[in-house]
């Protein structure tokens, strides 16, 4: 028996005349236990030991002393380990007696709340695997657990700007203790030792305030000098500088004003604004991050032999199957394995719909299963799936500086070198005034003004628009895209196949016979649902997207290749075809269906006569027209610029109000036309497949790709609608004017901020308490603007 | 009054103390699992585990 609480449970089952439970239960778990003793592993946990896959989650660590051994291990490592089947604190303890036991184990953490062991040992005497089998040993189960390395430097900057928030509230409060009985003292009541006394006592408490918690500004302030730029924190640092230093000045020397509570309450007031801003900023870039958290921690291998088992996703290899259940996330790229499914691209391309997926469709890691269970095999996995492309490309986006943030940043500069300038006059002014208030007065000018807001008016607007764009289904891929999207004023699109769906689709049905479209509609459903021709797949798909087919109807159903189908429906003879072909059923003319027409038309009969005609052809993409008359309400020109028949351009032009439209055009014509267009002073958003045509991308101001199952990796545009929908296209202009628009309201805040604060400042009317506020609440209010962005279009 | 000679420099190092004591606390993980060791002292674990 393992403890006290084991043997009461097994007395009480024995005394019930439950005993027959040992027997089965042996007879269950003797052979788990002999498959796992110790020293022999599985083959599939010996994987683990590869140091390639372990330098993910194994971290070497300084040894330990270890009490029985001879001396501290060469080598300690330590590792997470996420724990399954962790029901109660009983749990936690086997889990960790289990693993203390393994030879050369040193610690273990098992957290209850978060369920991970945190393992220390040293690892030349057990091989890592060795873990890993021990908790299985015991009926558990456990994953190294990798943590996403943003997630933790988010959490750290977290803790440590709480941190210092909290020393600085803690020293503020305190300090003001020792303030405020000088303060509120009537002259020569307080005697001038305690007086000094207090004095000291605020020094000692305000140093860890400035030496911790106001160690950001002075660092800052100090890499931007030596970089010889002026940033932001250099007013403050030396805001804050110079207070303390004149008040310890005055306590050590013992005459004179001390500060030392209004120098707290200012490192206390920044940082509360610099955290909410910090705060601000994780949340607006997780939507960034979120994409590279899509992949799962395990997927569902299937053996050699059938059966399935569950391996973490980092140890999936291409040509492996897997096994995908109901509302679990797909693993890696692959094409689908069994015959149908349905799955919700959401969180990769913004619509929220499951897609249906036939066998052999590609299938994107990332995305989740939302109907029944499903295999696939694996064809690309890790950094080669489209989801880390995508990752990839939106890296590039947000590490790239656009030329105006640099603009921004040395204007922001300039901005502080007047300010030095301002608080130096109104310091040598007040000195001439009032001397007793001129050190003050300076130091407020400082800190009022600091241009914070300034230099955060553009970035955080960017990051907030790029990760809603993102969640949109359109992934910006260069730093200039959102800049370059909101001053379009002329939308192309290259190719028809950009606005339409470049597969065969129902366009219109003709009836001939007594059934009705729907009836006939159906009955071309049931006899080319078998078959692979594109003609017959547009007509099933078309039946099924009506509702109107009949899954248990089947007929006898024979292919005629280049001509039709013949069906033997409830002993009547159809044919699906040409016209040739349907005729020769039942000898009669064909009627006419329609005049001019390039499309392909298939015909339906009987051995009595002809039922219907349809015609198949290109459709548009849907939401392509709303797309297009909201841009163009936006006040953008639209173009269609194609290389197709002009006939085809024209109409579906026609179709969708292209009011300027030009077919049949060469690459070439294609770049002078873009060319005209800039020339006239237009800027050009140009959509495209975004691997051909490349000049013309590149001369547009913008350029937009559409996925269309195009190799992400290879796509040189600004842009990628994920989506393929118009409709994204045309909420991501939208969001790029109002992130602009915010931009402008932030700039204009900013700087009307300033200018009516300085001079306030100036005639000594802005106390300390004031310019704190004044100068954490303007940042923070650029900051919140930013955020409004995402609650718009916020999903 | 002459007691404030002594408070006042007591009460800066206890201020101090407080911050390092819950500074030490948060830093060794122990605000981290709060349910878990309130549960761990009902395990009978007597015999020091192999390796600790």
């Amino acid at each position: 028996m393992c403890c006290p609480g084991c043997e009461a449970v097994a007395q009480a089952i024995a005394g019930r005349g439950l005993s027959d439970y040992y027997r089965l239960r042996d007879a269950v778990s003797g052979r788990m236990a002999s498959t796992s003793a110790d020293d022999r592993l599985p083959d599939d946990l010996s994987v683990y030991d590869s140091l390639a896959l372990q330098s993910r989650f194994v971290r070497e660590v300084a040894p330990e002393h270890v009490p029985d051994a001879a001396g501290p291990g060469p080598v300690q490592h330590e590792a997470d380990l996420l724990l399954e089947g962790i029901r109660c604190t009983a749990c936690v303890w086997l889990v960790e007696q289990t693993l203390a036991r393994v030879p050369g184990v040193v610690r273990v953490d098992v957290n209850y709340a978060s369920r991970r062991a945190r393992v220390r040992w040293d690892s030349s005497r057990s091989p890592f695997s060795r873990l890993i089998a021990a908790v299985r040993a015991v009926g558990y189960r456990a994953w190294p657990f990798e943590a996403s390395r943003a997630a933790l430097i988010d959490r750290s900057e977290r803790t440590a700007a709480l941190w210092r928030l909290f020393v600085a509230g803690f020293g503020m409060m305190q300090v003001m203790m020792y303030a405020l009985p000088v303060y509120i003292a009537d002259a020569g009541s307080m005697s001038a030792d305690i007086e000094q006394l207090m004095r000291w006592a605020g020094l000692v408490l305000t140093v860890p305030v400035m030496l911790y918690s106001a160690a950001p500004f002075f660092r800052g302030a100090w890499r931007d000098l030596q970089r010889r730029s002026l940033g932001m924190d250099v007013p403050v640092a030396l805001g804050i500088g110079v207070a303390f230093a004149a008040s310890a000045w005055s306590t050590l020397a013992g005459h004179g004003a001390v500060y030392f509570d209004s120098v707290a309450m200012f490192v206390f007031l920044l940082l509360a604004g610099r955290f909410l801003e910090l705060l601000a900023r994780q949340h607006a870039a997780r939507a960034l991050q979120h994409l590279a958290r899509l992949v799962p921690e395990t997927a569902h291998r299937i053996t050699g032999g059938g059966s399935v088992e569950t391996i973490p996703v980092a140890l999936l290899k291409p040509g492996e199957r897997v096994e995908v259940r109901p509302g679990e996330t797909i693993p890696a790229d692959g094409p689908l394995e069994s015959a149908q499914a349905m799955v919700s691209e959401a969180l990769l391309t913004g619509e929220a719909r499951p897609v249906h997926k036939r066998s052999g469709a590609a299938m994107i890691g990332g995305s989740v299963n939302a109907g029944s269970p499903f295999t696939m095999r694996i064809e690309r996995v890790g950094g080669e799936t489209a989801l880390s492309a995508i990752v990839r490309l939106m890296e590039r986006a947000t590490s790239e500086r656009p030329r105006w943030l640099d603009l921004s940043q040395r204007a922001a500069g300039w901005f502080v070198i007047a300010i030095l300038a301002c608080a130096l006059a109104s310091g040598l002014a007040w000195a001439w005034i009032d001397s007793s208030r001129a050190l003050w007065i300076a130091v407020s000018v400082l800190i009022v003004t600091c241009p914070c807001a300034l230099s955060l008016a553009l970035p955080v607007a960017m990051t907030v628009a790029t990760g809603e764009l993102a969640r949109g289904g359109l992934v910006a891929t260069r730093g200039h895209t959102i800049g370059s999207l909101a001053e379009a004023t002329d939308v192309v699109f290259d190719k028809t196949g950009t606005l339409t769906l470049g597969r065969m689709g129902l366009l219109e049905t003709v009836i001939f016979a007594s059934r009705d479209t729907a009836g006939s509609l159906a009955l071309a459903g049931t006899i080319g649902r078998g078959s692979e021709h594109p003609a017959a797949r547009a007509l099933a798909e078309a039946a099924e997207a009506a509702g109107i087919c009949d899954p248990e109807e089947s007929g006898d159903v024979r292919s005629e290749p280049g001509m039709g189908m013949e069906a033997l429906i409830g002993g009547h003879r159809f044919r699906l075809g040409r016209a040739g072909f349907v005729a020769a059923l039942h000898g009669l003319p064909a009627p006419v269906a329609w005049v001019h027409t390039r499309d392909t038309t298939v015909w339906l009969g009987d051995e009595r006569g002809w039922i219907a005609a349809f015609r198949l052809g290109d459709r548009v993409r849907p939401g392509a027209g709303e797309a297009i008359s909201i841009l163009r309400a936006m006040g953008l020109r639209i173009h269609l610029l194609s290389g197709d028949d002009p006939a085809v351009a024209a109409r579906l032009a026609a179709e969708l109000v292209i009011a300027a439209v030009s077919g049949g055009a060469t690459p070439a014509e294609k770049l002078a036309y873009v060319k005209a267009l800039q020339h006239a002073g237009a800027r050009v958003a140009m959509v495209g497949d975004g691997v051909n045509d490349a000049p013309v991308l590149a001369q547009a101001d913008v350029s937009i790709a559409l996925r269309g199952g195009s190799d992400l990796a290879q796509v040189r545009a600004d842009a990628v609608l994920l989506s393929d929908s118009p409709m994204d296209l045309a909420r991501a202009v939208r969001l790029a004017q109002c992130a602009r628009a915010v931009v402008r309201q932030n700039l204009a805040w900013a700087l009307g901020y300033n200018l009516i604060v300085l001079p306030l400042a100036f005639s000594g009317l802005v106390t300390p308490l004031i310019a704190g506020i004044g100068m954490s609440s303007s940042s923070l209010l650029v900051v919140l603007n930013a955020l409004r962005l995402r609650a718009r279009h916020g999903r | 009054m002459d007691i404030l000679y002594l408070l006042i420099p007591l009460s800066v190092v206890l201020v101090l103390l407080v911050g390092v004591v819950f500074w030490y606390a948060l830093k060794s993980g122990q605000l981290e699992d709060l349910e878990g060791p309130a549960l761990a002292i009902i395990a009978d674990d007597d015999k020091p585990p192999a390796g600790r």
